[in-house]
Formats: C-alpha cells, structure tokens, sequence
C-alpha cells in the first residue's frame, strides 16, 4: 500500500487514479499538500484514518488535549507561514477543538482541522459521540465541511487547504463520517483540485484610490505608520520599511505586528494601543495621516473610537474588505495584499531629503520619549525585588532578540511585548484577538515542531499555564526543546490589576494557588530551577538555553505589580493611566 | 433602513444556515429571504432583505462575500430595480360575500386560484405595498382573513444583468450608500404586473461612473 501511494505522488499529474480507502485518502492528499507533521489525538470515529497512518510518511505528535493541539497546530502556522494540522475525533474530541479554532479565527492563522464523524446513516440520531461539529463550529471557522462519501475526502481536503491560506487566512474544519474512511474510491491528488467557482475573483485596487493615497502621503506632515499581523501574512516587510526609510515615516505596530518592523530601527516607535507606550499613543493622536498596514483598528488599539487621531486622515491598506469602515472611517481604502498594494505605491512616492537629525515631525516624537521614555531596567539598582520586566528584559538580552517566544495571555503578554524587543517577523506569537489563556505551552510546543532550529521560549503566567500544563507531557514524549518561563504572582495579574484600578481593590477570586512548578516538572522528568532574585535570573536563563533539553524556570515575582501604561477600557488613546510612585523602577513612563 | 442584497451562492446543504448566521452575528434582523434556482445550474439566487442602519450595507455586503459558497454579492437598494412579492391569501367567503371580495381582487388585478363551501384563496403579485393595499382592504368591513402566505421581496435590477453589472468588491463611497432608499417608495406609481415593459427598459439608476 504504502508503494501505491507512494508511486500515486512520483507519477503526479500523469497518474492514473488509485484505489485508496477514504482513510488513506486523508493521508495521501495531506502528504501532497505538503504535510509533513499532523498533531492528533485518536478516537472511535477517527480510528479508521489512524489505522492507515503507518503506510505514510508523517510524523504524528500526540497531544494531551485536543484544545492544545489545536493550538499546537496554530503556533506550527505563526512560527513557520505553513498550515498547521490538527486532527481529532467525533464528539468530545471536535467539541475540544472549539477553543482553538475560535483562537485562530479571530487571528487570522491558517489552520486544517481533520475530525471523525460517526457513520453516515447514524447522522442526527444522537448516536454515541455524534455532536454536529460543522454547526457548532459555523461562526468560528473561515469554512468547514461535512464529507460523506470517499470521493469527496480529497477534494475537501485540497479546498480547505486553499481556503485555510488564501486571502484573508483562517481555521477551516473538515468532518469525515467514519463510512466514508472506510469506503474505497478513486484518488487522484492532481486532480482533486479546488473547484474555479470557488476561488474568488483577485481583488481590484482603484487606481485613483492609489494615487489618493499618494497625495495625502505626500501631503502629511505628521505622518505614522500603523503595522499590523498583515505584515507577516504578505510578507512586506521589505515594502514596509522601503515606505517607512523613505519618507521617515515612524512606525507603530500592533501586539500582533511585533516582529513586523525591526524594533531597533530608528523609526520604530513601538506598541500602540491599550498598553502602549505613552508617546505611541501621543504620536497617533498627534499625527495628520495614519497608513494603516494590515491591521483592523481593534478596540484594544483604538480606544474610544469617538476620540481616536481626530486630526489624521487615514489610508487603511487591508486585504478584507468587511474591515474598512467597521470601526474607524477611513479616507482612503485600498483592499488588497499588502505587499502588493505597498509596491503599487511605493514607485510613486520619491525619496525626500532630511536633516540629519530627521523632520520636524520625528524631533517632536523624540521629545515626547524625553519625557517618558524608558529607562534601561538592566542600569536600576537592584531593590531585592523581581519585577516580570526583568524577567523578560534579561531573556531579551540572554537570547540576544533572536528567539521564537510566545506568550500565554495577561499581564506577562504586555510586559513581554514591552521589553523583548522583536527585530524578526514570527517571533511572537501570541493569542492577540482572543486572548486564550492556555495558550503558550501548546503553541509553543507547535512553533518547535514547526522550526526545530530555533530557540524557542514560553512566557507564560502561574493561571494560564496551569490550563494546558499537561502538554509537558507532549513535550517528553516527543523529544522537544523547549525553555518554560512561568511568571509567578500568585493572581490572575491582569485581572487583579483591573479590579485594582476599575472594582476598588476587590480581589474577587483572582488569586490563585499553584503548586510547585519545579515539581511538576520534574514529575514529567523536566528539569527546572525557580528564582526569587534578579541576580539569579540570567544564571536560570543561561541553564536552561544550554540544558540541551526542556528546562522550566519559574520567577517569582512582586505579587502586585501592573502593566503601565495603561488606556482603561473606553477611554481616550492620549488618557493613560501611568504608574504610580513605588514601583516607578520598572516603569516604561517614568 | 432597509437593505436589499441579491446573493448568488451554491445550491449546497447548509448555505442558507450560513447566510442567515452571518446576520444573527452582525445582530441584524432578517425582513424577507428569499431562495430559488438562477439560470446558473447548481447556483441558486438569494434575495435579502434586511433592515440594518444606513452605513451597513458595504460591511454585509463585504462580509456576505466572505463566505465562501457565496459567489457574488449585489447591493441593489441604490439601483432601479422590480421589485415582486407573491402572496396566497384565504378569506372567509361565503355565497353572500364572495361578490364583494371578487371584486375587490379585481380592482387589484389578483386571482381567485381556489373556492371552497367557506372560503376562498387569493394570489396577488406585485410590490409589497400593493400586497398590503389588498390585505388592508380585506380586513376592512365584514371579510375576515384565515391565512397568509407571502414569499418576500424578489429583486431584479432593470437593464443590464447582474453578473456583469457587479463590480464585485468595490468600496462604495460613504454617500453613495445612502443615494437612494428602497426601490419601490422611489416608483410608487409601479403597482407592478402590467406595467414593467412600460417602466421602460433602460438603465436609469445605474452609476454613470461604473465601468461597465
């Protein structure tokens, strides 16, 4: 069998069809999308595809919960660009996926989910572990399908594929009833493309709309460019800073554009948004023009949208057409790839002449980082307290920027895309839209799978690793090198910090026992060290780079620390909330 | 206001779950839908109609082509259109007042397609308030109405077809969302029927400025 297949893909397009099982069918068509590694864990409906699975050359990581494989599947895209795969069974199995999808929905990660479904003739009867996962799943999926005939198993798979990447990307489920894996039929992977009907038509740009963009490019005098995950997903990176180089344009990103501009470039201003810094938000509510690159004027962005740069026109660059107008009206809307749309203008914008010391316009910027600029932490004297800045400043500085990290959700995830600086695209990956708690062990654990050679560090909180701690498991079982930083301060922080400042210093059931984070570990066969003092972090950091296997460090920070600055929820982008005296050595603000 | 979308989308299980769910989540309530066959072969023709703020058409319109079994998407609230609704109405009758609502059918140029011992059934087509006149006048004086039945809006624009006219993903200009409220209130005077040859055939309604 496995030869059949196998001479199926040497022979390509001049093939004849194959007779292969439904089953076999998932397997060959995953090969020749180019799958080489699936997570998965097996079950009832699904056991006919795993049966098959010996006879192809894929690698299969068995996770602990279907939630984390779909995150490990999610983390496999943002680390690598490719689609990640996640396969689950009927029932309890799909339901798990729910969490995972939506995640990856909401961030626009190009994921294929594969789940058993009981036999055809049983659909609706409420059959064991039948649950309608193509319903339940309706709104969080790009698409998703329920294949009821082997020859339609290929033809889904290929279309989920294209649609999971193309355009705008997405999750998208494919629900295979265990009658169909079993069936025989005809495979002819060439064949079994995408239908035309389905692929959209291209995106047109107007070119009047460009050369509107141009002029109000050309016009500005307080111009800034606002980055976003867009970057990545066209690969503009090169365009983006051509634009940026060439008119000294300054660049804000969003959490999900870190990575997008080189965050030491001199024309990089840094996160905007709710936990921005302050001069970030200055700069956008002081600026004439906004260029929006990719990015889609989240409400963690914006603030109150009725105050939001009321003195800028704004150019939304964007491939989704449902994202123009949706929360900000913009002047101008050029929808389409952003590469593409940035190469379109790029010809038409020449290269002005500076002062060596740039315009006007970036002196202003410069003078608002005067005043609240940061200070290096690194240069602080050391107060016998350990701050999560630390923590993160020295990986920063341990991994010289050049790691993959990714982060769970809260405190932690500000404070990582505060004080690790991302100078390469798919560095961070984090769970921005969402914002699932749980996240980061899975995702990481994707993100290695997916770049083997990259040094790859979770960042993650004492509550959200506590979710989907049972991947370390995977982790063992699978051989991976993985550095865990678990952020210890014994709350749920961020939510602690929102009744600190928003419910009078109500702590309801935000704090949070843990156990013994090295002990769990090493139940696992982990190794780990915790550190309770900032001397002791590089040392931890060090050991665990150069462990050679997974090493998991737990920091035990001040309890009742906060991320600064900070937007409450509906307030204005200039209004922050900056941090108060005592704990002024960390402060981004000072 | 309300909105009048023409979706074609694939003749598939579970399209229309996905259409309608598009509304619920943009929480917009769903006035008429209405489904059938196109002159495209396993593509059927979905005529919305949807009551939404002013500025929401492009966001349904945009989010509608999203979907992936949906082809193409038309706005046609801006455009010169027919506009057609078909209702089955069943009156009480009896020999005494059958008369007097046959008449009253004629003045609205509607059809009797059924009589029976105690009632009897109207079909009516034309635009919605001509169907409403009728159900208006029914429930006027001693007639009493037993069911209704209407199909909702079917829209087709006048002049040029859609798949050519449909510019597919083009950002409509703010005020050129709102150029026209719905079709019918603009030509009150198209009761329908008879009337659409001489409405006129040509392409009045349509942006001078469009492409094609």
């Amino acid at each position: 069998m496995i030869i059949d297949a196998t001479n199926q893909r040497q022979a390509g397009h001049a093939s004849h069809p194959t007779r292969l099982t439904g089953a076999e069918i998932v397997w060959a068509t995953l090969e020749g999308e180019g799958v080489r590694e699936v997570f998965g864990y097996p079950g009832g409906a699904i056991l006919p595809v795993y049966d098959a699975l010996r006879k192809f050359p894929i690698r299969h990581i068995l996770v602990r919960h279907e939630q984390g494989g779909t995150h490990m599947a999610d983390g496999y895209a943002r680390a690598s660009g490719r689609v990640g795969v996640m396969m689950a069974t009927s029932g309890p199995g799909a339901t798990n996926l729910v969490t995972g999808l939506a995640t990856a929905m909401l961030d626009s990660i190009p994921v294929v989910c594969i789940t058993g479904q009981v036999s055809s003739k049983f659909l609706g009867t409420d059959a064991f572990q039948e649950v309608d996962i193509t319903g339940i799943t309706l709104p969080i999926t790009k698409h998703n399908y329920l294949v009821t005939r082997a020859e339609e198993i290929a033809p889904a798979i290929r279309e989920a594929f294209l649609i999971a990447r193309s355009g705008r990307p997405g999750p998208v489920l494919v629900d295979i009833t265990k009658d169909a894996q079993q069936a025989v039929a005809d495979f002819d992977f060439e064949a079994a493309v995408a239908s035309q009907q389905r692929a959209h038509p291209m995106l047109r740009i107007e070119s009047d709309a460009i050369t509107n963009a141009v002029e109000l490019i050309l016009a500005a005098k307080r111009p800034v460019i606002l980055a976003g995950h867009g970057v990545m997903e066209s690969r503009a990176m090169n365009q983006l800073r051509t634009l940026a180089e060439r008119l000294q344009i300054p660049v804000a990103t969003t959490l999900l554009g870190l990575g997008g501009f080189p965050a030491s470039h001199e024309l990089a201003l840094g996160m905007m948004g709710m936990h921005g810094e302050s001069w970030v938000n200055e700069s956008i509510q002081q600026a004439d023009l906004l260029i929006a690159c990719g990015m889609r004027f989240d409400d963690r962005v914006t603030g109150s949208l009725g105050t939001y740069a009321q003195k800028a026109k704004k150019i939304h660059i964007e491939i989704d057409p449902a994202e123009i107008n949706k929360n900000v009206a913009v002047d101008v809307a050029l929808i389409g790839d952003l590469r593409e749309v940035l190469e379109q203008l790029l010809p038409r914008l020449a290269p002005r002449q500076f002062k060596k010391d740039g315009s006007e316009w970036l002196r202003a910027i410069r003078a608002l980082k005067g005043t609240a600029s940061v200070r290096d932490i690194q240069n602080l004297p050391d107060n016998g307290h350990l701050y999560a800045a630390h923590v993160i400043n020295d990986i920063w500085h341990a991994t010289g920027g050049k790691a993959v990290i990714v982060t769970d959700v809260g405190q932690h995830q500000m404070w990582e895309a505060q004080y690790y600086k991302h100078d390469e695209p798919r560095s961070l990956i984090t769970s921005g839209g969402l914002g699932t708690m749980g996240f980061a062990l899975p995702a990481a654990i994707g993100a290695k799978v997916a770049c083997p050679d990259k040094e790859v560090w979770v960042i993650a909180g004492d509550g959200g690793f506590q979710m989907t701690s049972p991947e370390l498991a995977t982790i063992v079982q699978e051989g991976l090198h993985i550095n865990i930083a678990i952020i210890n301060n014994g709350f749920l922080g961020m939510v602690r910090q929102w009744q600190q400042l928003i419910y009078d210093g109500n702590y309801s059931c935000s704090p949070i026992f843990s156990p013994d984070f090295v002990k769990l570990a090493g139940a696992f066969g982990i190794d780990g060290a915790t550190v309770t003092k900032r001397s002791q972090v590089l040392p931890a950091v060090g050991r665990a780079r150069h462990s050679g296997r997974t090493f998991l460090i737990e920091f035990q920070v001040e309890k009742e620390d906060g991320v600064y600055p900070m937007i409450a929820p509906g307030a204005a982008l200039h209004e922050m909330i900056r941090r108060p005296d005592p704990l002024i050595e960390t402060a981004s603000d000072a | 206001m309300l909105h009048t979308f023409v979706a074609l989308v694939e003749d598939k299980p579970g399209v229309l779950t996905r259409v309608a769910s598009l509304f619920r989540r943009l929480n917009i309530n769903i006035t008429s839908l209405t489904v059938g066959h196109s002159e495209r072969a396993d593509v059927s023709r979905m005529t919305i109609v949807a009551e939404a703020p002013a500025g929401a058409a492009h966001r349904v319109r945009a989010s509608l082509y999203k979907l992936d079994n949906v082809l193409e998407v038309d706005d046609v609230g801006q455009f010169s259109c027919v506009v057609r609704e078909l209702a089955l109405i069943k009156v009480a009758a009896t020999t005494k007042t059958r008369s007097s609502i046959f008449e009253l059918a004629e003045v609205f140029r509607a059809r009797i397609v059924d009589l029976a011992p105690e009632s009897l059934m109207i079909e009516i087509t034309g635009v919605s308030s001509k169907v409403e006149g009728l159900i208006q006048v029914l429930n006027e004086g001693e007639n009493k109405i037993l069911e209704i039945s209407r199909t909702g809006r079917m829209v087709m624009r006048r002049g040029e077809h859609t798949s050519r006219v449909l510019d597919a993903m083009r950002i409509a200009e703010p005020d050129e969302e709102q150029a026209l409220p719905l079709t019918e209130e603009v030509r009150g005077e198209d009761s329908g029927g008879d009337l659409d040859l001489e409405m006129g055939i040509g392409v009045r309604g349509i942006d001078p400025n469009h492409p094609l």
